[in-house]
């Protein structure tokens, strides 16, 4: 798909980092102020969905390739799962293991960071993947995929 | 909890006008934009119920199915839907809809409802009480779906996974026919 105007795509320029690093801080803060990883993730996401509608397929998946979504998409899902085995070292399942820290700081509260970031990896990566896929897909006729023997 | 609630019934008109506009609309594009219209007033309205979590992921869930749905209308050519509703539909919906608010009868009118903004609390009295000290989380939300909850996260995981799998598996660009691989750009 082609990408839009030059004004579109310079305020696109503009805006895009601003929203990744906000996106972030809702990610990191999710145990402090209200947000989370999926939150963050979402904001992330329409980040590169901005992109990929200013700029057309190419440029997004210049700075995040398919490949690599896919990637990030099953290690987040994995990291979530694996953080949750992890508190079987302190004795059951989802056991919060990893030191409290002190409450209101931003290394606090254990094993909640880490599932916050896992979740935005995963919710992130799996939002831009199935836009994109989307955003290429063509309606076909029904006739057009006999004839190209896809049914 | 006495002074909001004018502003809670506005926000609910507003969604209740915008629904029924989404569904007798002809219009695709119309449908889509008065669902996206009933979510943002939602938000507001979680805002209003002092939820802000819930409220910025509705909103931030709400502009992303948007952009997606516009999109998917945008595509197709003939948006203005011809064909006539079946009665028979909404004959069986009003009949399960009187259904629901009957058995709700049934199961409240004994009791009575609680009292709006003060809610029955057996198990959230728990977690309000000791969700600081046991998790050292200072958002309450967070201390829930993540560690007191953390089944009922992994399950919402674990659904999302699937169903982008299905959908990426339904709307990829490359297919398989018999062995050899086909591209269907």
């Amino acid at each position: 798909m082609k990408g839009m105007t030059l004004i579109v795509r310079t305020v696109t320029d503009f805006v895009v980092g601003f929203i990744v690093v906000f996106g972030a801080y809702i990610v990191l803060y999710g145990h402090l102020t209200p947000g989370g990883g999926f939150a963050g993730g979402v904001i992330v996401a329409c980040a590169f969905i901005l992109l990929l509608l200013a700029h057309g397929g190419d440029v997004a998946y210049s700075k995040l390739p398919e490949r690599v979504g896919h990637l990030l998409d099953s290690s987040g899902a994995l990291a979530f799962l694996a953080i949750a085995w992890f508190g079987l070292i302190g004795g059951y399942f989802f056991m919060n293991v990893l030191g409290k820290g002190e409450p209101f700081h931003l290394f606090s509260s254990g094993s909640i960071l880490a599932y916050n970031i896992a979740i935005a990896f995963k919710v992130g990566s799996s939002l831009f993947l199935v836009f994109a896929a989307l955003a290429t897909f063509r309606r076909r006729s029904f006739r057009a995929m006999i004839e190209d023997e896809l049914l | 909890m006495e002074s909001i609630t004018p502003q809670l019934y506005t926000l609910l008109v507003f969604m209740v006008i915008g629904s029924v506009i989404a569904i007798e609309t002809r219009n695709l594009l119309s449908a889509v934009i008065s669902v996206s219209a009933v979510g943002f007033a939602l938000s507001v309205a979680f805002l209003f119920l002092g939820a802000p979590d819930i409220a910025i992921t509705q909103l931030v869930v709400e502009v992303l199915v948007l952009v997606i749905l516009i999109r998917g209308t945008i595509l197709i050519d003939n948006t203005a839907i011809e064909a006539h509703r079946d009665t028979l539909a909404l004959v069986a919906s009003l009949i399960f809809f009187g259904m629901l608010l009957g058995f709700g009868a049934m199961i409240f009118g004994s009791r009575g409802f609680p009292e709006f903004g003060e809610p029955l609390m057996r198990v959230s009295k728990v977690y309000v009480h000791t969700g600081l000290p046991a998790t050292y989380a200072a958002n309450i939300v967070t201390s829930v779906i993540l560690d007191f909850r953390g089944y009922d996260t992994l399950g919402e995981a674990t659904v999302l996974f699937t169903s982008i799998l299905g959908a990426l598996a339904i709307l990829r660009r490359g297919g398989k026919v018999s062995g050899k691989e086909v591209a269907t750009t």
